[in-house]
């Protein structure tokens, strides 16, 4: 049976409620996105003795429901307080409505959040700025009986994005962190449908490139007495909430230590495609080359072996990635940029990277292959190899090299050299 | 043109540059671990701390200060994608 009502808040404990709009129809959520249960846009409101906040708002296009249910339990002009635990418009699109009902409010949002705020605010520039106060960890609000206190949970999943905690109650507003694209009127997760797989999908494709942010966030949040979590999508978790907690954890550990970590190892992976044979010599070389660096542990892997899935899951644990390709008309085979183009839903940001290829006429797999490395935010700290077709006994020694020059830059043991920058392509 | 040097620590390499280089243009030339992000002084993500050689860095920009401020950035830390290599040796690491 549904809980929520048009036009009505949903109370969480007295003086808080959910204030939040329903979207049970979306089925894309931000293009590369599904969901078979909509979504929702969640905002709450919370009253003291001296103040009402209300913590992040809705998308524009759903603010009416927003206001109608904000208008059942506070006026405007009590609000003191608006709290901004993350800028994305879903969260933020009925923010410039609500400062000019509110103009007595205050904003709260975290220091990265500024920019935003003022770009967000740009379309109504005839409006005056609000005024905002930058928090972090260990920064407070006293509503009078009710303390709000913020930490400081950036990248979960934009650089702006905080939890605020309602210390009296319990209640942690988790912004989009524990949340997920299920749309359900009953709203509580002990009332709602299976949401199981959705948690887990949104984990999977928002969270899971911050995996190392989301560690950061457990550790400030799992020492709080938690008795419900309100994220910003999804169901409130109200029912057994630290099992959320644990379930992050779970899925931002590695399912099985490899024995390179306990060793202290370094991981570097050779993916290579080749028609001839050519360029899995180049691969093959480069692997023996690495492995002459104590300290680092090689996997080759042929892209015509396996799936972009897999290979995913390889990139994100490796701590070094070579990619091979022939040119083919002009260009890097096709697998290599599914791949490549497949790997927003892990962080690779910062590890070392290299390409190499054979050809026949031109060769240009190899520069285009460095340049999406380095779009992708690799470091590509060795000049990518090209050689025309069969590699002879010295251009299979200059693979080597490659190899172990890259393998020197995995264990930090890389030879100091001087260039000039007009000598690199 | 006049040159100067910059050093990226974190990979051991130095690399001459002509004057009025801006640092990202060479970290990322080199493999160093400085990322980037916008590219255009916003996003900050090319947070860069400067070990020596401060001075020999173009001052920076009122929008530069800002972001930095804003991010709450400590003292001898410079984004990348603005910093200008103005002569003599700067040496660098990731933030």
């Amino acid at each position: 049976m549904s809980i929520v009502h048009p036009d009505q808040a949903v109370e969480l404990a007295p003086g808080v409620h959910w204030i939040g709009a329903l979207d049970p129809h979306l089925r894309r959520f931000d293009i590369i996105l599904s969901t078979a249960n909509g979504t929702s846009y969640n905002a709450y409101l919370v009253r003291g003795e001296q103040g009402v906040a209300v913590i992040d708002t809705v998308k524009e296009a759903f603010a009416d429901d927003f206001f109608r249910r904000l208008e059942s339990v506070a006026r405007y002009d009590e609000i003191t307080t608006i709290v901004l635990n993350h800028l994305e418009p879903d969260h933020s699109g009925a923010l410039p409505e609500l400062l000019r009902r509110a103009p007595n409010a205050r904003v709260y949002l975290s220091s990265r959040a500024q920019m935003m705020l003022k770009a967000l605010l740009k379309p109504s520039s005839n409006q005056a700025p609000p005024d905002y106060t930058p928090v972090t960890t260990g920064d407070t609000i006293d509503l009078g009986g009710r303390t709000l206190a913020f930490f400081h949970t950036p990248y979960l999943h934009w650089p702006d994005t905080q939890c605020t905690w309602l210390v009296e109650e319990g209640m942690l507003f988790s912004g989009d962190v524990f949340g997920c694209h299920y749309c359900d009127p009953r709203l509580f997760n002990d009332r709602v449908g299976d949401f199981r797989f959705s948690f887990e999908y949104y984990y999977a494709h928002i969270m899971r490139p911050f995996r190392a942010h989301v560690l950061d966030a457990l550790e400030l949040l799992e020492p709080l007495d938690i008795r419900l979590i309100a994220p910003a999508h999804g169901p409130i978790l109200r029912h057994h909430p630290r099992d959320y907690l644990a379930r992050y954890r779970e899925m931002a550990t590695p399912r099985l230590a490899l024995d390179t970590e306990a060793a202290g190892e370094k991981t570097l992976a050779v993916f290579y495609l080749s028609a001839y044979g050519n360029t899995r010599s180049m691969a093959e070389a480069i692997a023996i080359g690495a492995e002459r660096i104590a300290g680092v542990r090689v996997s080759l892997f042929d892209l015509e072996g396996g799936d972009t899935a897999h290979f995913t899951d390889l990139i994100e644990a490796a701590d070094g990635l070579a990619f091979g390709s022939p040119t083919l008309n002009g260009d890097a085979a096709p697998p290599i940029w599914a791949l490549l183009s497949s790997l927003t839903t892990v962080n690779v940001k910062g590890k070392f990277g290299a390409a190499f290829g054979s050809y026949g006429w031109s060769g240009e797999a190899v520069r285009l292959i460095e340049d999406r490395l380095r779009g992708l935010k690799l470091r590509v700290p060795v000049e990518g190899l090209r050689l025309k077709l069969a590699p002879d006994a010295s251009e299979l020694d200059a693979c080597r090299t490659l190899g172990e020059t890259l393998a020197r830059h995995l264990v930090g043991e890389a030879m100091p050299r001087e260039v000039d920058l007009a000598s690199l392509s | 043109m006049p040159k100067a040097k910059v050093i990226f620590e974190d990979i051991g390499v130095a690399v001459t540059v002509p004057a009025g280089t801006r640092l990202i243009e060479v970290s990322e030339k080199v493999g160093a671990g400085i990322t980037y992000g916008c590219r255009e002084g916003e996003c900050c993500t090319c947070l860069t701390k400067v070990i020596s050689g401060g001075d020999n860095l173009a001052a920076p920009s009122v929008l530069e200060d800002q972001v930095l401020k804003d991010n709450m950035a400590p003292r001898n830390h410079r984004l990348a994608c603005q910093a200008q290599i103005l002569g003599g040796e700067v040496v660098v690491r990731p933030a």
